[in-house]
């Protein structure tokens, strides 16, 4: 049916915009749209096709087509299926009109797609490097860009076996470190680039900041990269008017570990460990999201036994993330590490289950194409069971008791960092931070994948779009995971848990694949464009906490510099993912 | 007499062999330092995790002490390195290390801290904290294991029982020198690299002009 | 306002003297019943199931949780020992693990033979990195000969890494029994399905054997 309605629709875009072209490419989708009708069919989808969700945006490099390629992923709040366009450029100087100005959620993509991979986009408003720093040479996610301690372009590397003599990678650099430089650079000719460009998102100071008085003029503010409050290594750059932010800058890229660039060297399989790193609270829903992305070109499925333990592991990992991201917003909020004390006690229960299933208690490993890797040892079952039909609910519940009705945590979370709908959707912000603004939109009822649309469960929503929504929130979701898990119990059946043998080296035909789950911190996107080699052309995460980031500065406005920490916490950021 | 006191009665790690007089006095000083050594707070990446992990209800680290997590680098005597150091964080951590007063001791924790771990091949990860601060333990694992993290400290701690007031840096005549912060440049910098990144430079420009020239002819 | 202020949070400490009380209560009932709750294996499984109440931790080193059989740390090579007291290693240096090796930390040197300079089934060299390893276990999930498999050892800090972790063929073999004992399901259905496959071989063999006879 939706197939139908589709066809439709295309016909009626393609009528209304006679300029765009079919991707007729084998195994891919969507229009390809000439850049200058760009911003128009962005806004037209939006407006009048109700395709108001821009879920990621992201380039590709096709070096040998010499073309650089801008694809965007679109889908409609209400659920349904999504629209993919894309533009394609010169690739020796990639310009494309940016749609930050009408899809503000374009902003971090857009930047990210800038620093990695060269593409300028006009009319941005603020573009910069975002995961590296001012200076760095080059552009590493191009395919032509090597790093100081390339080996090869695709693994395996032949260094390793048969005749595998052991080296540091360090030991054959003239540094003895992971670094390299361009040709004719002389440290003590250059200038730093001091820091005016991370400063320059807030705005400079018009006043001169006198040193011997105190101006009380408006301040700037460097929160992180090292501050017990930013959950890892963020930094906020935040411009105040004595105590209340009047702009905010989020600066990351302190955890970037090339994982874009990794994954494009790998081979299938041995990304899924890498997905491990992204969000490590929530190793498992990673796997599930890459393995649907690849299952997608690869066109299997697993069997109904993985289905439900693929969902059983997503669920309980989802309550893990909720427990202890209420447990480090109320350490944010100053109740000091007891709330964290027993979220981290059921936390590390649920670990158990993980660890005896798969071997590690973070960094689980577990999903394969087609399959899980290995089905529940002895007890594992009796384990979930017991957890879920005895303990869980009386934890959650104790939670609630210990905090909901709490008055110092309603005067410090109520009406603080509200985010509308219409800015949430505007900053494509997803997850936990969208339904507590009043959108009921969850990829597991949107979009079903897996199994999902077997069971029956909520979609949590809240309306008021502030902090004590989304802790809300994320009690409501608790209470539905464990509704699901229920039914998941109920209804395991016996079985495999692969489809066919399993296998290192996987054929994934040509073409390029979308696949979304609902992870804890919100969507979590895969696109993976496979040229039938062994290791994927490209492969891009679109991930929740880095695109939730561009709604900060809206929340925090007019705030109190103390809320801004209170208000990171509810976004419930993880900065593996945020800076891959 | 002598002889006595040289052979405490436990092993001395090889590099320490020789220089190491363990008197009453010491062990009173490293029972109270080893009893009371207070990390930073301060995750770098997964393996920060873990380390609260170890923190929290089910491995509790305050048994040895150490429960006065300080967020600032001027209350702490262990830096415990938990995760992927990358070119951008360096200048931070090697700032952090300057700023924390003598005696301190740095726990590398993880493969990415050691040595790069998983994503040492790629472009802006330091390849092992120890490239730019001394480092006294290892802790393998990705990510170790709340307990192999504490067997790390205990293992700190077997570290700290060996010194001994007379030989340590902390009380040398000879002022501790901070650590030159490096700085993010084209690349990562290292300030005590500069002669060498300057003839590289040179070279790789020569190499670099060289070759169209041959290509040419 | 029909609620009193402060009654949340009076709730909420109730929650906490709860927890504060359980361990007191948990402690008494364990002494009633004449057990003991600390550094006992019992003890040690109360606090793991998911009826614990009381005190949550776990008192390493005194006290370890035990790791499940699937637990994994840095891989090692297994070796068989026959009944002379030979050892053989299982690994046939074929190089899989090396190939699926995601972070690509394992190097190995194939031997060959001195005379016909043909690759014999025995590594010369085996080496795994352990500072870029991350214990994701690909390694042992595919190798063929069962030869690699993933330790639970994971008190292995040390003071200088650059001598201790690169694990070499001697730092990384453990005797076939070492693996028995660590993980007895995997080990028991691994023999199990060898002996199948060899009776299978040999089933084969003897039919051949039969076909050629009645052949003649
Ligand atoms: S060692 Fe592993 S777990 Fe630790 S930070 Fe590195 S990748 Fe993460
Ligand atoms: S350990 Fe296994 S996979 Fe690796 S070379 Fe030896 S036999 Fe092959
Ligand atoms: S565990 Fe993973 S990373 Fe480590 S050697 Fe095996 S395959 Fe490589």
């Amino acid at each position: 049916m939706s197939e139908e309605v589709l066809v439709e629709e295309k016909t009626e875009l393609e009528e209304r915009f006679p300029e765009i072209s079919r991707d007729d490419r084998k195994g891919y989708e969507g229009f390809i749209v000439p850049t200058e009708k760009l911003v128009e069919f962005a806004s037209v989808l939006r407006d009048e096709f109700g395709y108001d969700f821009l879920s990621s945006v992201t380039g590709v490099d096709y070096l040998p087509e010499d073309r650089m390629e801008v694809v965007y992923h679109a889908y409609q709040t209400t659920g349904g299926p999504g629209l993919f366009y894309k533009v394609q450029v010169d690739r020796d100087d990639p310009v494309v009109p940016s749609l930050t100005p009408v899809f503000p959620g374009a902003n971090l993509q857009e930047r990210e797609a800038w620093d990695l991979m060269g593409i300028r986009f006009e009319d941005h408003p603020n573009l910069k490097r975002v995961l590296l720093w001012e200076g760095f040479e080059g552009h590493p996610l191009r395919k032509d860009w090597r790093e100081p301690f390339y080996e090869g372009d695709g693994k395996p590397f032949k260094s390793r076996w048969p005749g595998g003599e052991v080296i540091r990678a360090e030991d054959s650099n003239p540094f003895n470190k992971n670094v390299d430089y361009p040709g004719g650079f002389d440290p003590e000719q250059w200038t730093p680039a001091n820091e005016t460009a991370v400063y320059a998102g807030v705005g400079r100071l018009d006043h001169a900041v006198s040193e011997t008085a105190l101006s009380n003029d408006q301040i700037i503010v460097n929160l992180g990269p090292q501050h017990p409050s930013t959950h890892g290594v963020f930094r906020m750059v935040v411009r105040l008017e004595g105590e209340t932010v009047v702009a905010l800058e989020p600066v990351m890229g302190y955890l970037h570990r090339n994982h874009e660039k990794i994954g494009e060297r790998n081979t299938y399989l041995m990304n899924i460990p890498f997905t491990d790193r992204l969000d490590y609270f929530n190793s498992m829903s990673n796997n599930f999201g890459y393995v649907l992305a690849v299952e997608k070109l690869m066109g299997v499925k697993p069997p109904e036994r993985a289905e439900y333990i693929r969902v059983m592991m997503a669920e309980l990992t989802r309550i893990v993330n909720h427990l202890t991201a209420i447990g480090f917003l109320l350490n944010d909020l100053g109740a000091f590490f007891t709330p964290l004390l027993y979220a981290f006690k059921e936390r590390e229960l649920i670990l158990d289950i993980f660890e005896a299933v798969s071997g590690s208690r973070m960094m689980c490993n577990y999903y394969r194409f087609a399959g899980v890797a290995r089905d529940l040892p002895e007890g594992v079952f009796e384990q979930v069971k017991n957890l879920v039909l005895h303990r869980l609910s009386g934890q959650v519940d104790d939670l609630d008791t210990f905090l909901t009705d709490n008055e110092i945590v309603r005067a410090r979370t109520m009406g603080i960092g509200v985010l509308t709908a219409e800015e949430a959707i505007a900053h494509s912000a997803v997850g936990p931070v969208l339904r507590a603004s009043g959108v009921p939109y969850d990829v597991r009822r949107a979009d079903p994948y897996g199994i999902y649309d077997r069971f029956e469960f909520d979609v949590a929503v809240r309306y008021h779009g502030d902090i004590y929504d989304r802790y809300l929130i994320r009690l409501d979701e608790i209470r539905q995971s464990i509704r699901i898990l229920e039914q998941v119990i109920q209804d395991i059946p016996d079985g495999p848990i692969q489809e066919g043998k399993p296998q290192y080296q996987v054929r994934v035909p040509a073409g390029e694949a979308y696949g979304r789950v609902e992870g804890p911190k919100g969507e979590l996107g895969f696109y993976v464009v496979s040229n039938g080699k062994p290791n994927p052309w490209r492969y891009h995460v679109r991930a929740p906490s880095f695109i939730n980031l561009s709604a900060l500065d809206v929340m925090c406005k007019n705030y109190k510099i103390a809320d801004v920490v209170s208000i990171l916490g509810s976004i419930d950021i993880v900065l593996g993912e945020t800076d891959r | 007499m002598t002889e006595e006191v040289n052979i405490p009665g436990y092993d001395i790690p090889p590099e320490m062999e020789g220089q190491v007089t363990i008197t009453a006095l010491d062990k009173i000083y490293n029972w109270s330092r080893r009893n009371s050594i207070w990390p930073m707070m301060f995750g770098l990446a997964c393996c920060g995790i873990e380390m609260i992990c170890a923190a929290t209800s089910r491995y509790d680290f305050s048994r040895f002490g150490m429960e006065v997590m300080r967020p600032s680098p001027r209350q702490s005597d262990l830096m415990i390195v938990s995760g992927t150091v990358t070119k951008k964080m360096i200048p931070q951590i090697v700032r952090l290390y300057n700023q924390m007063p003598e005696p301190k001791y740095v726990l590398a924790m993880g493969a990415c801290a050691s040595g790069g771990g998983p994503f040492k091949e790629g472009y802006s990860v330091v390849d092992g904290v120890d490239k730019f601060i001394p480092v006294d333990v290892y802790v393998p694992g990705c990510p170790p294991t709340p307990q192999a993290l504490i067997h790390g400290l205990i293992t700190l701690q077997k570290k700290i029982d060996k010194q001994s007031i007379k030989n340590v840096r902390w009380y040398s005549k000879d002022p501790v020198e901070p650590i030159p912060i490096p700085l993010l440049g084209p690349d990562l910098m290292d300030p005590r690299d500069y002669a060498l990144i300057k003839q590289y430079g040179t070279e790789k420009l020569a190499e670099d002009q060289q070759v169209p020239a041959a290509e040419e002819a | 306002m029909a609620d009193m202020y402060g009654k949340g949070l009076l709730k909420g400490l109730g929650v906490t003297i709860k927890h504060f009380m359980d361990t007191y209560l948990e402690d008494i009932r364990w002494l009633s019943r004449g057990k003991h709750r600390y550094y006992t294996a019992e003890g040690i499984d109360s606090r793991k199931s998911f009826d614990t109440s009381g005190i949550f931790t776990v008192q390493y080193p005194e006290e370890r949780l035990p790791v499940p059989e699937e637990f994994r740390f840095i891989p090692f090579l297994i070796y068989e020992v026959n009944e002379d007291g030979e050892t053989q290693d299982r690994c046939t240096s074929c190089g899989i693990c090396a190939k699926v090796c995601p972070p690509q930390c394992i190097w190995i040197e194939r031997t060959s033979d001195p005379d016909t300079g043909r690759p014999v089934p025995e590594p010369e060299e085996f080496y795994i990195d352990i500072d870029i390893c991350m214990n994701c276990g690909l390694c042992a999930e595919f190798c063929p000969f069962d030869a690699i498999k993933m330790d639970h050892d994971y008190e292995i800090s040390v003071y200088n890494r650059l001598e201790k972790n690169i694990f070499n063929k001697e730092r990384l073999s453990r005797p076939v029994s070492y693996y028995a004992s660590i993980r007895p399901t995997n080990y028991a259905r691994e023999e199990a399905a060898r002996a199948e496959a060899e009776a299978a071989k040999a089933a084969k063999k003897a039919a051949r054997e039969k076909r050629s006879k009645s052949g003649k």
